[in-house]
């Protein structure tokens, strides 16, 4: 609930809503990954993600 | 104010522990888990922090991570959407991490701390000020300005690449940024990872090899054009435009479209361990050379919108002490502060100064002429008890001084013969050099040791140069320069007088041949440039340091010695007396000290541990 209510603040602050369905679906396949135990190591070189 | 700072997650993670606006300690997690770069949850710095402050998490009134997640998510998610389709492979690879981890950071956060003892439940703040924010203030509140311009560059945080800030009592104001995908610190790093070295790590290998490239050759002049006529648009202000045609790194697994960059500059990327051959060298100087004007158009810029006198620098970029020392030489400011830990590593320190000083609205405490970074001297130390313990356990044999002269005499002695010295004493250093309290020490003007220790100690590249320690009076004996330097982040040549004569043909001659001619009466810390990267010593930051270079001085005539940090390669620099004897049993070094102790290779028991450090430490 927290990092909902964070992420309604950062949307209303910032003006993107449009990253909110975005967010949403990705939160639901993210629930996919942790319910598959899949790996989440980190694919890249530099601090980009 | 009791404020701890976290930087994590990324790279080099560190804690930073600020009480009442004094920084009490900062260090690195590398240095305690022994892995380069450690970008883990920081649990080992944060116990020492609070341990060396005698505080408990709870005890604390704020916690403060050094970035922001969602505003970093926001980033990478309009970058993908720009770039879309392109990028699709990286972005399912990118995804789980965030989605599973970095988004909950909070989450996170809590449930480290609560393994050191945090109650989740108590009132104790949690912030996440601005990545490049967490720069600035690390640079701005220990320096001992009132008011400067403060410029932050790096490789990216949230959205910001670069900063230019006014600093102004206890305030900070953002005057100007320059977004990603266009960045300084990313364009540094395509170099080095075009030229074979490892990106986040390599950048400082770069910097050391620019110079065996031949200034104003028309080689080099062609690279510099390709650079700013195909690669970027390098505006008046400083600000960059990198063209996307030729980087992978916004929607790829690599830095750079490789086969663009072939035939831009015509031949092949370097691997790893290939031969360095003078196209590499050239093509390093030319990357150099326009870092460099692109940092002093920043530094214009940065002058014309604050209207300061003094500048304050953070950012990985601020570590290329070339550039600095370049930027220092133009005069555009009066005086000029580094943060010495001025990559990731500082960002922790940062953002409890900005708690400190921008969220609690503390005051600030000003040591005019002089930082409050006690000379970066802001980790562990170790007592007489535990070294002997220690000795007990590998059945070391060691000679104990009582009084520190005898000591720093009998080291004298054994750097004047030649011999490596292995130099342990007081707190280790908070930042990626060692100043002289975890280093390895050698006599400078030894026309051997920079082999020597490139090769048997180091065990690294033979074209990487040497830094020196000198005192801090007798800097203008030796170098183009009378100022201080306490952290080693700045360059600049020798004096005309201490040169030697070299033949017509130097700057065409290759990189090896170069090594082979004395360039100076101190020939193991003279670049091919007639560089080198001073370290000032300060007896009031680090009396027994100074005190061993004026006993070294005493017997040759020379306030300097040779300091490189005390690991070998890929290995984060020691930390305990454990770690510094292991290093120096399995390395040729000859002596090493530990505080009043002295431990001569030859009296040591054989090394019977089977770990070696090839096996032990990827090499970086």
């Amino acid at each position: 609930m927290e990092f909902l209510k964070d992420l309604f603040e950062f949307m209303k602050e910032r003006k993107k809503w449009w990253l909110a369905p975005v967010i949403l679906v990705l939160l639901l396949l993210g629930v996919l990954i942790v319910i598959g135990g899949g790996s989440a190591v980190a694919p890249f070189i530099y601090t980009l993600f | 104010m009791k404020i701890l700072g976290i930087s994590a997650f990324y790279h080099d993670s560190a804690a930073a522990l600020v009480v009442d606006g004094n920084i009490l300690a900062a260090a690195q997690e590398e240095r305690f888990t022994r892995k380069k770069h450690d970008a883990t949850f920081p649990s080992h710095a944060i116990a020492y922090c609070l341990q060396y402050g005698g505080y408990s998490l709870n005890e604390l009134d704020a916690i403060v991570f050094y970035d922001k997640p969602l505003l970093k998510f926001e980033r990478i998610l309009e970058s993908y959407y720009a770039f879309a389709p392109k990028g699709l492979r990286s972005f399912l690879l990118s995804m789980p991490v965030w989605i599973k981890e970095k988004l909950f950071l909070k989450r996170i956060l809590r449930v480290e701390l609560g393994k050191l003892g945090y109650d989740s439940k108590s009132d104790i703040k949690v912030l996440f000020p601005e990545h490049h924010l967490s720069h600035a203030a690390s640079a701005f509140y220990p320096s001992p300005f009132a008011k400067a311009a403060v410029l932050t560059v790096d490789g990216v945080g949230e959205w910001a690449t670069a900063s230019i800030c006014l600093g102004e009592g206890e305030g900070l104001t953002v005057l100007k940024e320059l977004h990603y995908p266009h960045s300084l610190g990313l364009l540094y790093s395509a170099f080095t990872y075009f030229l074979g070295f490892k990106v986040n790590s390599g950048e400082y290998k770069l910097m050391g090899l620019a110079p065996y490239g031949q200034p104003d050759s028309e080689e080099v002049k062609r690279f510099e054009e390709i650079i700013l006529t195909e690669l970027i648009d390098l505006k008046p202000d400083g600000s960059l435009w990198l063209n996307q045609k030729y980087f992978d790194y916004a929607t790829g697994l690599k830095m750079v479209n490789e086969a663009r960059w072939e035939g831009l500059f015509g031949f092949k990327l370097r691997r790893p361990e290939d031969p360095l051959e003078r196209q590499h060298c050239n093509l390093g100087l030319a990357i150099q050379q326009v870092t460099e004007e692109a940092v002093i158009r920043m530094s214009k810029e940065a002058q014309r919108l604050s209207g300061a006198e003094n500048l304050c620098l953070a950012g990985g970029v601020a570590l290329n002490c070339v550039s600095n020392g370049k930027l220092q030489k133009t005069g555009i400011f009066n005086q000029i502060f580094i943060q010495p830990a001025a990559g990731d590593a500082g960002g922790a320190l940062g953002a409890a100064l900005a708690a400190e000083h921008i969220y609690f609205s503390q005051p600030r405490k000003i040591k005019p002429g002089r930082d409050s970074m006690q000379g970066a001297y802001l980790g562990p130390c170790f007592s007489d008890l535990e070294v002997k313990l220690m000795s007990k356990k590998y059945k070391a044999v060691f000679q104990y001084f009582s009084h520190l002269p005898e000591l720093t005499a009998s080291v004298a002695q054994l750097l004047a013969r030649g011999q490596v010295i292995g130099w342990v004493q007081g707190r280790m250093e908070f930042g990626p050099r060692a100043l002289g309290c975890r280093s390895i020490l050698g006599d400078p003007r030894n026309t051997e040791m920079q082999k020597k220790l490139n090769l048997k100690i180091k065990y690294r590249e033979s074209f990487r140069p040497f830094a020196p320690s000198v005192l801090a009076e007798d800097v203008g004996l030796f170098f183009e320069y009378e100022g201080d330097s306490p952290y080693m982040l700045l360059v600049h040549p020798f004096k005309e007088n201490r040169r030697m004569a070299l033949p017509a043909n130097y700057t065409d001659l290759d990189l090896r041949e170069k090594l082979y001619y004395q360039r100076s009466d101190l020939p193991s810390i003279t670049h091919v440039d007639f560089s080198a990267r001073i370290q000032t010593v300060h007896q009031e930051t680090n009396p027994r340091y100074y005190e061993l270079l004026q006993a070294f001085k005493e017997l040759t005539g020379y306030g300097v010695l040779v300091n490189t940090s005390f690991n070998v390669r890929g290995e984060p620099i020691v930390c305990s007396p454990e770690d510094a004897y292991r290093c120096f049993m399995r390395t040729e070094m000859d002596y090493l000290v530990i505080g009043d102790f002295l431990f001569d290779k030859r009296d040591q028991p054989q090394w019977k541990e089977k770990d070696h450090w090839q096996q032990e430490f990827v090499l970086d």
